[in-house]
């Protein structure tokens, strides 16, 4: 730097001498003026730049982790709605077979029911024959009677008829004929009748 | 007109001032370059020139913008934030972390930052009207800066290879026949400590000057051509060079950004070679 201002000197100034020359006076300035730079920057520029980088990065990071919940909370509510699913179709499956036995059980019963309905039914019509059947019989005995006296009349004559002796032979007559079949007290009002 | 031609005449008067007399063409030179302000004939190793000045106005701007604008920072940039965002990732991310590596690259942020925008800044000072000085085309400023980056790197393998030894140590690769070892030390040493920063400050300093004396040989060529041409055709050729001339100054727009590109991006290298546990 001496022989630099040396030849400075000499010269006129730093202009025709050597253009690789440092002028000292611009050398001072250009360290003074880094120097100030450089201090603003390290001081006050970079520092502020990476503070907002870092919030940056921390804003992104808090999205994504706001993200993971919202993802978790998600797979929790699925969770939970599978699982009330399978509840419920348990559920609807207990109902079913509920409803089977129940559906069972209706058919059985009425199963039952018509059964004794129709045993009814069929004892009634029995009890119906049985009595038409009686009736029939009384009245064929009763004409059979009537029959049977005015034909023996007609034999043994005519007086007979009126006789109040005639009813105890008539009877006794019949009684034997059919051995027990007919009831005696059946006969009475038969007799009557007669 | 564009703005270099308005600034030719300006730049043309001070060569004509220099010489002191307007007798035929003078071309421009180095001469140009030297342009004390206070005094204003000063001559000596003191007087503040220029350049000076202009490397003053550059902090200045770029002490008002980047603290300006960083004074309230939000997660969502707003337009001058996005600029600066944009600038300091540049730098930050592609220079600094790629280079030197994401363990270390912090601290040497703002070095590369303050190295990137300043000559980038007095750089594109060469093509801005009235201003018209590319700052390193002043050989003491890349001289300055250079040392900077030459003093931190050195300092930084010093303190990371234990110590000057073994740094001097490091420098030779390992594996290697004996016989070749002082061999590549001595290239080693020489890349180191005097190739580097030579080749540093003098690509900076070269481009800058070559860059603006290619400028003004054209506009003040042109100039003279147009005024003091005999006939036509040189005063037609005048024109040309004018027309030359604005398509060099968008040339050296390139030039001036890819300088400083190159410069923060070699002293980053030099830093992530400093920083690095190898050779």
């Amino acid at each position: 730097m001496i022989t630099a201002s040396l030849v400075a000197a000499e010269e006129t100034g730093y202009p025709s001498g050597f253009p690789l020359l440092p002028h000292p006076g611009e050398m001072v300035i250009g360290l003074i003026a880094f120097a100030i730079l450089y201090w603003l920057y390290k001081t006050k520029v970079v520092p502020r730049l990476e503070e907002l980088y870092a919030e940056r990065a921390a804003a992104i990071e808090g999205g994504m982790q706001q993200a993971e919940q919202a993802q978790a909370e998600a797979r929790e509510a699925l969770e939970k709605y599978t699982a009330q699913l399978a509840e419920a179709r348990a559920e609807a499956g207990e109902i079913r077979e509920s409803a089977r036995e129940q559906g069972a059980q209706i058919v059985a019963e009425m199963r039952a029911q018509a059964q004794a309905e129709a045993t009814r039914i069929t004892e009634a019509a029995k009890r119906q024959v049985e009595a038409e059947r009686q009736q029939a019989v009384v009245q064929l005995r009763q004409e059979v009677g009537t029959l049977s006296t005015a034909l023996a009349s007609k034999i043994v004559g005519e007086s007979l008829e009126d006789e109040v002796r005639q009813k105890g032979i008539v009877d006794r007559f019949l009684s034997e004929l059919e051995s027990g079949e007919v009831k005696p007290e059946k006969v009475a009002p038969a007799g009557q009748d007669a | 007109m564009s703005p270099s031609v308005v600034s030719a005449s300006w730049l043309s008067g001070a060569v004509v001032a220099a010489e002191g007399g307007g007798e035929g063409f003078v071309t421009p030179g180095v001469r140009n370059f030297w342009w004390p302000v206070i005094p204003f004939d000063g001559t000596g190793p003191w007087a503040v020139t220029r350049p000076a000045l202009v490397l003053l106005v550059s902090v200045g701007l770029l002490a008002w913008f980047y603290v300006g604008a960083t004074r309230k920072l939000s997660v969502v940039p707003s337009k001058n934030q996005f600029l600066v965002e944009g600038s300091y990732n540049f730098v930050r991310n592609t220079i600094g972390r790629d280079i030197i590596g994401s363990k270390d690259f912090l601290q040497f942020v703002p070095l590369l930052l303050t190295l990137f925008t300043l000559i980038l800044v007095n750089n594109v000072f060469g093509i801005v009207p009235f201003i018209q000085f590319p700052t390193m085309s002043r050989v003491g400023i890349p001289i300055v800066l250079t040392l900077i980056v030459y003093v931190t790197y050195h300092t930084v393998a010093i303190r990371r290879k234990h110590g000057v030894v073994g740094y001097l140590k490091s420098l030779i690769p390992p594996g290697l026949p004996g016989w070749l070892r002082p061999i590549l030390f001595v290239l080693e040493f020489l890349t180191y400590f005097v190739i580097r920063p030579l080749t540093l400050a003098l690509r900076l300093f070269g481009n800058m000057l070559a860059g603006h004396l290619m400028l003004l040989v054209f506009i003040v060529g042109g100039e003279y051509l147009l005024l003091h041409g005999d006939n036509l055709f040189l005063q037609f050729s005048g024109v040309l060079s004018f027309v030359f001339s604005i398509a060099m100054t968008f040339f050296e727009l390139l030039i001036e950004f890819l300088q400083a590109f190159i410069f923060t991006l070699l002293a980053a290298l030099y830093i992530g070679d400093a920083v690095s546990e190898h050779h």
